[in-house]
């Protein structure tokens, strides 16, 4: 029951607005639901193949593109679902937070492109790299980052991934080869294929995976970097996350060329959906 | 300190330096002349003559010898041997892999030397000219300085930023510029500046075993400076400053080609019966305020020369750092001859007019200590 206004506050507690508002509105979330049992009717948690035809056929950049049959289970694709609804939960629960003030200065949610990196982690290990720009939450996650650390991040928190210090734009997490979380458009891709040419250098036989959108895809040391790795060979995979504005301004107002997956030029490309 | 003294190398009336014990080790550095006498102290010493470029390389070699993760990108540095040649003959040594050449961009490769360094490796990233680096000012500012703080400690990048910068001769106004004083203010960038093939060796193995990413400033009109350098192998301590004269009457702060300005001016200066103590600042970033502060509380009178421009110069946070911490100690304003704030001019009497000549160091001095 609401305390009077008048009455000092309880020893132990905080008097401040703020908090007040957080435990409330941990109050309001819907608390965790415990896994569905596998004899529920609806959803499977056999591990029996399957294999299923991609919605959309992929359109190739002087490359054989891959087949549309994808190999997986009824457990997996539960997985992804559970992982990518975990994301959505968590971008939406840090926009209500945004709103509420408790997460300051910028806040790039995620929310839309979870398939991306649920995807990508299917395919590779946690040895490949992987490297972003601001938009960097639900990969943080994706990478075996927990909620916790991901919230104490973004509220500023010495547990957060980056001791507090980094904030939104910065999560990182060395362990597991992700590194980062950046804020200027575009310089995580120079930094990529510098992976990508470490790898190369030990000898690793392991890829890096640069992701962008399509606001950077009209940076220029992005083809600078390009032009580099294809030159000297080096494992770096540029992924163009497109969600169709750059900042705040439509794709087609900003890019003369759409078709982000064909300027590689000479080097091949893929346009996935 | 003991240590400190120890450490720093003095220098004797002769021109040459002594360590503490008498044994002879380097020569004051000279410019390379075809009659230039060899003076008698270099002839009986140990040690090996070389150019600054080739102690540079030197200093280089032997790293990326000691440890497999050192490798250096920059434009010719590889087949072609260099620009300036300090990388001259480690393509052959140590394989394309090892020193890359780059097409000519500058934001990218610095930016991919900044990932290497993430993941583990040690690059030396050369600017053909550092006024190039301005193109990857980004990098070298959000990334390479930033990254070690913004990811809580977790990455470090122990990248070695290198190249020749400074005021040369008729290069033009885009090929004369300064950049230690546009980078001074980056956090978590080390900066030092090498003046004599001594300290450039010292410095640039230094540089490369350093966990923080440094920028190793060289000058253009130094490349060919000669001098014996010891023959084992030796480091010098990035943060410290060097004694280049004791004396008494005043303190004259300098880095760079500078050095050899104010030295020019100290030999007029004796003749006229002043004392001063020239200390090569080194250490851009941070300053060697032990040394500096010793030096100013036994002299009392600060003269600082630097190459930079007078807006926003070293020179200009030296004399804050000064002021801030030895306040008391002075007993005349601190002065600061710095570049004139223009565009460096193409014609050579123009372009010797923005610089700062010895003449008026002496002028400064003796407005100093009257």
């Amino acid at each position: 029951p609401p305390r009077p206004a008048s009455a000092p506050p309880p020893p132990g507690t905080l008097a401040s607005q703020p908090a007040m508002a957080a435990a409330m509105l941990l109050r309001r979330l819907p608390a965790a639901r415990p896994p569905l049992m596998a004899a529920t009717r609806l959803i499977s948690d056999s591990t029996a193949p399957l294999t299923i035809e991609t919605s959309m056929p992929f359109t190739a950049h002087i490359v054989d593109p891959p087949s549309r049959d994808v190999a997986t289970t009824p457990a997996e694709l539960v997985a992804f679902f559970h992982d990518m609804s975990l994301m959505r939960r968590m971008e939406i629960a840090a926009d209500s937070l945004y709103k509420a003030k408790l997460i300051r200065g910028f806040c790039h949610l995620y929310d839309g492109q979870e398939a991306v990196c649920a995807g990508m982690e299917a395919a590779i290990t946690r040895k490949d790299s992987i490297i972003t720009a601001y938009r960097d939450h639900c990969i943080f996650l994706s990478r075996g980052g927990d909620l916790v650390t991901a919230f104490a991040e973004l509220m500023g928190r010495q547990v957060g991934c980056s001791r507090g210090k980094g904030g939104s734009m910065h999560f990182y997490k060395k362990d597991a080869n992700f590194y980062g979380g950046h804020g200027i458009v575009g310089a995580q891709v120079p930094l990529g294929c510098g992976l990508a040419f470490a790898q190369k250098y030990r000898k690793e036989d392991t890829v890096s995976f640069s992701l962008y959108g399509d606001g950077a895809a009209n940076q220029g040391q992005l083809f600078e970097a390009l032009n580099i790795s294809a030159l000297w060979k080096l494992p770096a995979i540029l992924v163009c996350e497109n969600n169709h504005y750059g900042m705040g301004t439509a794709e087609w107002r900003a890019a003369k060329s759409p078709s982000y997956y064909k300027r590689g030029d000479y080097v091949p490309g893929l346009k996935v959906i | 300190s003991a240590s400190a003294a120890a450490r720093s190398v003095r220098v004797a009336r002769s021109g040459a330096a002594v360590r503490p014990g008498g044994r002879l080790v380097a020569c004051a550095a000279v410019a390379t002349k075809a009659d230039a006498p060899a003076s008698e102290a270099a002839s009986k010493s140990e040690g090996h003559e070389v150019l600054l470029f080739e102690a540079l390389r030197e200093g280089l070699m032997e790293e990326m010898q000691a440890d497999p993760t050192v490798c250096v990108f920059g434009e010719d540095v590889g087949h072609y041997g260099g620009s300036y040649k300090v990388t001259k003959g480690l393509a052959d040594m140590f394989g394309d892999l090892r020193v890359l050449d780059t097409p000519i961009a500058e934001n990218s490769f610095t930016g991919m030397g900044v990932g290497a360094g993430m993941k583990g490796l040690r690059p030396v990233v050369e600017g053909m000219n550092m006024g190039f680096l301005l193109l990857a000012y980004n990098q070298i500012s959000n990334n390479c300085g930033m990254l070690h703080y913004t990811s809580g400690g977790q990455f470090k990048i122990p990248l070695v930023i290198r190249g020749p910068g400074g005021v040369g001769r008729q290069l033009g106004a885009e090929h004369s510029q300064r950049l230690e004083s546009y980078f001074q203010s980056i956090p978590g960038l080390q900066m030092v500046a090498c003046s004599t093939p001594y300290n450039a060796k010292g410095l640039m193995k230094a540089a490369i075993r350093s966990e923080n990413p440094v920028v190793l400033f060289e000058h253009v009109l130094l490349y060919n400076l000669k001098e014996k350098i010891p023959d084992e192998e030796y480091t010098l301590c990035l943060e410290e400053a060097e004694m280049v004269r004791p004396g008494e009457h005043v303190t004259i702060l300098t880095y760079s080609r500078m050095r050899y300005h104010v030295m020019q001016a100290a030999k007029t200066l004796v003749n006229k019966g002043y004392d001063p103590e020239v200390i090569d600042i080194r250490s851009l970033k941070p300053f060697d305020l032990h040394t500096i502060g010793n030096s100013i509380k036994k002299t009392h009178r600060v003269l600082i020369v630097e190459e930079c421009m007078r807006t926003g110069g070293i020179g200009a946070s030296l004399r804050s750092a000064i002021i801030d911490n030895f306040w008391d100690y002075l007993d005349a304003p601190i002065m600061c001859l710095s570049s004139q704030d223009v565009p460096t001019p193409y014609a050579a009497t123009l372009e010797d007019a923005t610089v700062v000549q010895p003449a008026q160091i002496v002028a400064a001095v003796e407005q100093i200590c009257q």
